[in-house]
């Protein structure tokens, strides 16, 4: 009577990655084994902290900073948020980021009274308007725009965005969201002009429950979690060793095998989205031809669907997707990334989310090229005969 | 597919039908994203939702039909009180969203039939053809606002509490165990709050008119502040001074914002223009025919006159005018025959 659902394919590495073993591993003695405090004075402390120091190098690496500019969180969220509010607590003016950024970047900007900037066709910040922006506003102090979208996986050119900044509001901090790029990106090269930038260990093989915001040395920062002064007094409260652990070998595993991963899910993501366009009418990438994209990400809208149904039929397949972000309720919510890249509601309502990762295979692929074109044909015959 | 708001009797809905052997599964709508006091879409009802269906080991989905809700419920909502209507949003959340986008949706992923927990009964007729019934618990009876189904949605819908005292359905809850077992009952309307109301809600939505309030004989006895929010019958929040019988709202005349009250009398009439007429089955008229023209008022004999899209109701006893916009539904005996809309 009640269908065990089993998942066999999952295709939602954009919202959270499975846990690598490796990485379970490191974490298991640290829930196990050891106590200790890492602000503490004896023995069981001083593991505790050397274990998150080696995680806070691993970090380092991935993004290539300094171990002291590693400043760990509880994810992503916490990160962006700390970013926005430290740096408009420490020297005020005015917060500026982009219409496709993650709401925990939109938030926080909104709250301080700061300025949401239009984006292209293909969701990165519209250049042109962030220059109107900070030739205008005099006091702009942080400009926030992401290296990787969630939604559609396309690339902000962040050097691009720093030359501008250093031209028009050379007093301005870039941050980034690197959330999702963390995985693809080669951060040390792409990211290396962003004096903020955000992380977190769920989307590249971590735990869910740690993260780091990136703060180069020199930055003003005021914390927004007070308390203890742990994380040199930019973020309070005990830290989260054993996810910081697994964060830390999740980071080293990125920097290790991001080359092998690349090559092998690009191959994986292009199978896909060609196979679905092939094999489907009335579907196009929503992220324009000409625009750089994250390996991982797939994001397509077919004509004549609900993606909320598509997403019930795929769940009875096998298939976890997703489509535009998730409300407090569950409830699909319309892609506000969508929407700022122009596409209109009724399409936008009919996008899909495929993202692949480190536990993809051509067998998942195969699948999903199975199913979803005559799920999507389905839906489309239910409709013409309403 | 069990339409499960978070409250007890769609939690109970869905536990007798996985009982009974059918294949369940879960969904709840999210309609309206504003403020609400409890309605259908409060993310602590969804939660509430979720979790009965975890208890029962069913499936669980939510389903965003916001855009639907907002196109056709609300906006009309608005606009039937610009024009000095009192419209039933519930009934228009049953016609356009239940009956019918969820059905459809519900098809469309494979499922034959939708259950709600609304009190009422589906009975079948000799000929085969189905009506609408009143619930076994009167005073819950909820066949008002489903009066608009046809046989087809009739066909593929489930109402197992029908048969149900509330009692009987909170006991049955307790005894399995379900944490909406003593949940209060959802009033009013989902998307306006009690500490805001109406008028605030309908005051960021449209232009409020101020308005006279002039008696039967045409002299001004005192005024209010929006004549789109007068309702015919209405008593209270007419400003008017302490008189000795009660008066009421008998007339509103938006052209002028003009509000006419009278006694209790005045109120009355012998027939009810009424357009909008949809119908059960085709053996019309029916005998005994009886006509209720609020959620929670009682049927009143009476006859009609025409027949297809616009009657009149000829009431048997002078009845209260029935203000513009109310459903007014036609029942024999305890069965919906018809149902339309108050001109």
């Amino acid at each position: 009577m009640i269908k065990e659902l089993t998942i066999s394919v999952y295709l939602d590495h954009a919202a959270s990655t499975p846990t690598r073993p490796e990485v379970v591993a490191e974490m298991l003695p640290w829930l196990t084994d050891h106590p200790g405090n890492p602000s503490g004075a004896h023995a069981a402390a001083r593991a505790a902290r050397r274990a998150i120091d080696d995680a806070r190098d691993h970090v380092a690496a991935l993004v290539g900073c300094g171990p002291g500019e590693v400043v760990f969180t509880s994810g992503g969220t916490e990160a962006d948020n700390l970013a926005v509010d430290g740096v408009v607590r420490a020297t005020g003016g005015v917060p500026v980021c982009s219409a496709a950024e993650h709401p925990a970047v939109l938030a926080p900007v909104e709250d301080a009274g700061g300025m949401v900037v239009p984006t292209d066709a293909g969701g990165c910040i519209d250049l042109e308007a962030l220059a109107e922006v900070l030739t205008s506003v005099d006091d702009v102090s942080i400009v926030s725009t992401m290296a990787a979208n969630n939604e559609t996986g396309v690339v902000t050119d962040l050097e691009a965005v720093a030359d501008l900044m250093a031209q028009c509001a050379p007093q301005a901090l870039l941050h980034s969201d690197a959330v999702q790029a963390a995985a693809w990106m080669d951060l040390p090269s792409s990211a290396h002009r962003a004096e903020l930038v955000s992380l977190t260990g769920h989307k590249f093989g971590g735990p869910k429950g740690a993260g780091a915001l990136i703060v180069r040395t020199g930055v003003s920062l005021d914390p927004v979690i007070r308390g203890g002064g742990q994380e040199r007094e930019r973020r309070s409260g005990t830290q989260n060793v054993p996810a910081i652990v697994g964060l830390g070998e999740a980071a080293r595993l990125v920097v290790m095998e991001r080359e092998a991963m690349i090559q092998r899910v690009s191959a994986l993501r292009d199978r896909l989205e060609e196979g679905l366009i092939a094999k489907t009418l009335g579907v196009n990438r929503t992220v324009p031809k000409g625009f750089v994209r994250a390996p991982g990400v797939s994001n397509v809208c077919f004509k004549g669907i609900e993606s909320e149904e598509l997403l019930f039929l795929l769940e009875r397949a096998g298939i976890a997707a997703s489509s535009a972000s998730s409300c407090a309720s569950g409830a699909q919510e319309p892609s506000h990334v969508l929407a700022a890249m122009g596409i209109d509601r009724v399409t936008a309502s009919g996008s899909l989310r495929l993202s692949l990762g480190h536990a993809s295979s051509d067998a998942d692929v195969d699948h999903a090229l199975a199913a979803i074109p005559p799920a999507v044909e389905h839906l489309r015959a239910c409709a013409r005969s309403l | 597919m069990v339409a499960m708001s978070g409250g007890v009797d769609s939690s109970v809905a869905a536990a007798l039908l996985r009982d009974a052997g059918h294949e369940v599964v879960g969904v709840t709508l999210r309609l309206w994203g504003g403020e609400s006091d409890s309605g259908c879409c409060a993310v602590s009802d969804v939660d509430d939702a979720r979790r009965v269906a975890d208890a029962l080991g069913i499936e669980h989905h939510v389903f965003n039909l916001g855009d639907d809700f907002e196109r056709d419920v609300v906006a009309p909502y608005v606009a039937d009180h610009v024009v000095g209507r009192t419209p039933n949003p519930c009934v228009e959340c049953n016609r356009h969203l239940k009956f019918h986008r969820l059905r459809n949706r519900a098809a469309a992923l494979g499922y034959e039939r939708i259950a709600t927990g609304h009190h009422a009964r589906i009975v079948e007729q000799p000929d085969g053809t189905r009506r609408i019934a009143r619930a076994v618990d009167r005073a819950k009876d909820q066949s008002y606002v489903l009066h608009m189904l046809d046989q087809e949605q009739m066909a593929g819908l489930l109402l197992p509490i029908g048969d149900m005292t509330k009692d009987e359905v909170r006991r049955h809850a307790t005894a399995i165990g379900l944490r909406t077992a003593n949940k209060p009952d959802s009033q009013d309307v989902c998307f306006i709050t009690r500490a805001r109301g109406r008028e605030d809600f309908l005051g960021q939505r449209m232009a409020l008119t101020p308005g006279r309030v002039v008696d039967v004989s045409g002299t001004e006895v005192g005024t209010v502040d929006a004549v789109e929010l007068v309702t015919i019958g209405q008593r209270r929040g007419l400003a008017l001074g302490g008189g000795a019988a009660p008066r009421y709202a008998v007339d509103v005349d938006m052209s002028t914002a003009t509000v006419t009250v009278g006694s209790a009398g005045d109120l009355l009439t012998n027939e009810t223009l009424v357009d909008g007429c949809t119908w059960t089955n085709t053996s019309f008229p029916p005998i005994d025919l009886s006509v209720q023209t609020s959620a929670h008022g009682i049927a009143e004999p009476a006859n009609l006159i025409g027949a297809g899209n616009k009657v009149i109701v000829e009431w048997a006893q002078p009845h209260r005018r029935v203000a513009p916009g109310q459903s007014v539904v036609f029942y024999a005996g305890d069965e919906v025959v018809g149902g339309a809309t108050a001109c």
